[in-house]
């Protein structure tokens, strides 16, 4: 009994000792997990306390409303407006194919959407939604709200789209917006202004909606939320709401700018009307357009393909992209040249055979008047638009000095227009010649620069420009389309300031001459006597040919014998009234032939409807009324 | 008169155990409101797990030791016969072989393992003369070794472990010689590489993904992670209760069953962790005292295997959850949500509690 206590005695100490040890394991165990515990919760706490946060505060942008374009009398050129959208949200849906192929049952969706929808699902990520079609009605928006349980990862949104209500008409001014593409989201970045555009889908494409992309956009608000797990917003912990976009009104009047566009018919062309004292654009026109609102939601492949391969180039912006010979519009800035360097005096006068031959060469640069014009002054040489009197004065003056001059009047140089993209046009010079073609420059070129044809180019915006230039007395002024930004909340509107872009010094005797040869063209006599006759107003101007095709020397223009697309292209620039100018424009009619008989014409429609608000009367109508308004013989021939 | 009744009605519960089950249990119930979304219904039906397990427990508790002691050996033969039902009949659900349905019960033969074994192997070492001799220890292994593998092959890591841990303490307890126990963890060390290639691509995962979590982090390593993050957060003194913003926004995945350590850590912080080891530590201080004053070698035996495997399942869950253990699916006792765990648990309270309760019966 002794021992088996003792032995129990033994067995009872020995099992304790082990006990003792497991409960010594037990508390460095738990030492352990408390020691974890603190280094979890009190030194790295921070770092957790971040990550938390990180998973439930979701920061979900508001997208600001992007700011109206408007024209000067409050029309609206560019709005927004809500539109039911059907979207699919890829990540939701399990079978893709058949979720779209029962959507179809429900609302109708072209192969059109569905191009887009696959376009557009490449682009983004899969957890975010893609409209698989818009612009749903309300019965389509119904139909579908009622099977919605059936298709879960396609929901029904409402989006913010842009649009146009003019459609063509000065498509070309306000531009458009389109999604943002990688080039985009490169040049946001670069303007440090990409954090603006969280939540953005769009952003001008060009024109107005381009140029002034940061005034129209608006500033992005934000709400910040508690998400859970699935992302879903739980509760809005704060916000900052957006401001909307500032609206653009513009110095353009859409009545001047529909008589404009629709004067020029078939045709296709550019026209820029400038108010010369004040920069002020007041109509710009680039035909063939097209409809800005094809490019809102990304513009299909086919239509793209239409646009952009047609021959017709609606999508160039010809008063600012197209450039083209000045042709005898180029005169009037020679004659200035002339007169400021002393080369020429108003009485100076030459005998005109038809032609002009440089020294020790037997190479006749014609005059468009084979026979010739006779005892041409500087006044005549103007209205007449003699090209042998400028053929020697530009020889006269020299490359640098014509050049030099001319600049001033922005030739060569942008005109500083609010949209973007603007072509500087050409001012040649020897050293430009020699950078671009590694060869001397020939006086023969020089002869030719005096009548606008050789190597020089401009487009319609700088021929207005200089046009406006000339008109104001060498004051130029910066163009511009937009006249007042009104602020979103405020409404305060903010005048676009005038800017003076530089002073041509003019002396009054020598503006004045090379006025009264303008007037003169368009009076009985002049190349476009017809543009001026019953305006009662007066009109200075210059009729202009840009060659296409070259000609042969000794060859002979037949418009009627070539393709119409090698006929020439008509230029016309004016200014009215011509005593105190408050309206100059440039026109030019590709492939039109002469100035005076094509682009003359729809100037003095734009004129008569600004100077008068005369509406323009239908075709017929202005033969009956006057038989003068016919081209006359002179004009028909050349100029 | 009444209390009198009462008296003898709980005369076989040990009161200083009983409290801190129960404030534990409040605690559990607190926690289970929290991460269950504030969901009354799931708080009533672990109610009822409860109640259940602690009409168990009165049970267990009322059979002596000795009793217990005879039905250690059937209860094991049975369960291995279970064990190799479900190997062979067994019904399958999330990838593993876990449930048998006989009848109209739906029973995991593994739980009754986690009672049956220990008390077999505390049956067998109390039935041996003297000191516990080599080949003891042999046929002890052995014993284990048969439903762990089973369970093993379930596969059922975590229940396999705490059952092979639950056979150790025995083993250890019963005298295992200090030589082969260093012998036996070198060897386990060695074999490492062949335990590794027997282990299922996703238990591999899991390992993997513990030693380094970012490494999958929407995947297999999100649970860590997210539990780890809603630890930290809690910082010193928590975010309160129901405010545990990765528990009320979902961040947390099993929340209220493995992983609802972490919402109490969410919500009270390092300091409510603390109290909660302070509770957790004062139950297995009772278990070890239980198991020291026990009377007989089966007994204490018993009450120490069942105390030091309360602990292994803490202290795994609690390791896992807090991310340095790998994520084993073991729940963390009288806390986590679910029936079968709560009376397989509270089964060895009661067998504590008998053999506390018992004992001066023996000695007078």
């Amino acid at each position: 009994m002794g021992a088996e206590l003792k032995n129990f005695q033994h067995e009872q100490y020995y099992f304790k000792l082990r006990l003792g040890f497991a409960a010594f394991l037990v508390l460095g165990l738990f030492s352990l997990l408390a020691f974890r515990f603190s280094y979890l919760q009190i030194k790295q706490h921070q770092h957790y306390q971040t990550l938390a946060e990180n998973n439930r505060i979701s920061l979900v942008p508001s997208v600001p409303n992007r700011g109206l374009i408007l024209d000067k009398n409050g029309v609206v050129l560019a709005h927004n407006f809500f539109v039911y959208t059907l979207e699919i949200t890829p990540a939701k849906v399990d079978n893709l194919e058949a979720t779209i192929a029962e959507v179809s049952k429900l609302v109708e969706v072209s192969p059109l959407d569905r191009k887009r929808f696959n376009k557009r699902r490449q682009e983004s990520r899969t957890f975010e939604s893609i409209p698989i079609r818009t612009h749903l009605n309300e019965v389509e928006a119904a139909s579908f709200a009622v099977n919605h349980y059936r298709l879960p990862g396609v929901e029904i949104k409402s989006r913010l789209f842009r649009h146009y209500p003019l459609g063509k008409l000065g498509a070309h001014i306000v531009g458009y917006i389109g999604r943002i593409n990688d080039k985009d989201l490169t040049n946001l970045e670069k303007d440090g202004v990409l954090s603006n555009y969280k939540g953005s889908d769009h952003v001008g494409k060009s024109g107005i909606e381009q140029f002034y992309e940061q005034q129209l956009h608006g500033t992005t608000g934000f709400q910040q939320v508690e998400i859970n797990a699935d992302g879903r917003a739980v509760r809005v912990l704060s916000s900052t709401a957006p401001v909307p976009g500032n609206n653009i009104i513009l110095s353009i009047d859409s009545k001047m700018q529909e008589i404009a566009e629709t004067a020029f018919g078939e045709h296709r062309g550019a026209l820029v009307a400038i108010n010369p004292k004040t920069g002020e654009v007041l109509s710009y026109v680039s035909q063939p357009t097209f409809d800005p609102n094809m490019f809102v939601d990304g513009i299909d492949a086919e239509n793209w393909k239409l646009l952009n391969d047609s021959l017709d180039k609606p999508l160039i912006n010809r008063p600012i992209r197209g450039i083209y010979p000045p042709g005898s519009t180029f005169k009037p800035f020679v004659a200035l040249a002339g007169l400021e360097n002393d080369k020429r005096t108003p009485p100076f006068a030459i005998h005109d055979p038809g032609y002009y031959t440089l020294a020790k060469s037997v190479h006749r640069y014609r005059d468009w008047k084979p026979e010739g014009h006779g005892v041409v002054d500087m006044q005549r040489a103007i209205t007449i638009s003699c090209d042998t009197f400028f053929y020697g004065l530009a020889l006269e003056l020299g490359i640098e000095n014509l050049t030099g001059f001319i600049r001033h009047f922005g030739f060569g140089v942008k005109s500083g227009i609010d949209i973007q993209g603007e072509n500087a046009g050409l001012l040649p010079t020897p050293e430009w010649k020699k950078r671009r073609f590694k060869q001397p420059w020939y006086q023969g070129e020089t002869v030719i620069v005096g009548i606008g044809q050789g190597y020089t180019l401009a487009t319609p915006m700088q021929l207005a420009y200089a046009t406006a230039t000339l008109a104001n007395n060498g004051v130029a002024m910066k163009p511009h389309l937009v006249s007042k930004i009104q602020k979103a909340i405020s409404n305060e509107t903010q005048l676009i300031p005038l800017v003076v872009q530089d002073r041509v010094r003019l002396r009054p005797e020598n503006i004045d001459i090379v006025k009264r040869g303008m007037i003169d063209v368009t009076l009985p006599g002049g190349t476009a006597a017809s543009v001026g006759a019953n305006a009662g107003y007066s009109i200075a101007a210059k009729t202009g040919t840009a060659q296409v095709i070259g000609i042969k020397q000794n060859a002979k223009y037949d418009a009627s014998a070539i393709d119409e697309r090698h006929r020439d292209h008509a230029l016309f620039v004016a200014y009215a009234p011509a005593e105190d100018p408050t309206i100059a424009l440039a026109v030019i009619v590709e492939n039109g032939g002469h100035g005076g008989s094509t682009a003359g014409p729809i100037a003095r429609k734009v004129m008569d409807y600004y100077l008068l608000g005369k509406l323009p009367i239908s075709e017929t109508k202005i033969e009956d009324k006057a038989g003068s308004a016919k081209p006359t013989p002179e004009e028909e021939l050349h100029d | 008169m009444i209390s009198k009744l009462l008296q003898q009605f709980f005369k076989h519960i040990d009161s200083i155990l009983m409290v801190c089950l129960f404030f534990t249990l409040l605690v559990g119930l607190f926690v289970l409101y929290s991460a269950s979304g504030q969901n009354f219904s799931r708080v009533y039906a672990q109610g009822g797990n409860i109640l259940v397990a602690f009409v168990l427990m009165w049970v267990v508790a009322n059979i002596a030791p000795h009793q217990l002691e005879r039905i250690a050996m059937p209860l094991y033969l049975f369960g291995i016969l279970l064990l190799i039902g479900v190997a062979l009949f067994g019904h399958i659900s999330h990838g593993a072989r876990r449930w048998l349905d006989i009848g109209p019960l739906h029973i995991q033969p593994s739980e009754l393992m986690r009672i049956a074994v220990p008390m077999m192997l505390a049956w067998y070492f109390s039935k041996q003369e003297g000191k516990p001799k080599m080949a003891d220890f042999a046929i002890g292994a052995l014993l284990l070794t048969i439903p762990v593998a089973l369970i093993m092959r379930q596969p059922d890591l975590g229940t396999s472990l705490l059952v092979a841990a639950s056979g150790f303490y025995i083993l250890f307890l019963a005298g295992l010689s200090w030589k082969l126990l260093v012998g036996s963890v070198v060897t386990l060390a060695a074999s490492t590489p062949i335990l590794w290639s027997m282990l299922h691509d996703y238990q591999r995962t899991r390992i993997q993904i513990l030693l380094d979590p970012t490494q999958d982090p929407l995947g297999a390593g999100y649970h860590t992670i997210q539990a780890m993050i809603a630890i930290g957060s809690g910082g010193a003194v928590g975010k309160g209760w129901l405010n545990g913003t990765q528990t009320q926004l979902d961040f947390l995945p099993e929340r209220t069953t493995d992983f609802i350590f972490a919402v109490f850590s969410e919500e009270f912080g390092f300091l409510g962790n603390l109290l909660l080891l302070g509770l957790f530590s004062l139950i297995i201080m009772r278990g070890l005292i239980i198991a020291s004053q026990a009377q007989s070698a089966f007994s204490r035996l018993l009450a120490g295997s069942i105390t030091l495997t309360f602990f292994t399942y803490i202290f795994v869950n609690m390791g896992m959850v807090s991310g340095i253990l790998p994520v084993v699916g073991v729940p963390l006792p009288l806390i986590s949500y679910g029936g079968t765990s709560m009376v397989t648990l509270f089964l060895s309270f009661g067998m504590l509690m008998s053999i506390q309760t018992h004992k001066k019966l023996l000695a007078t």
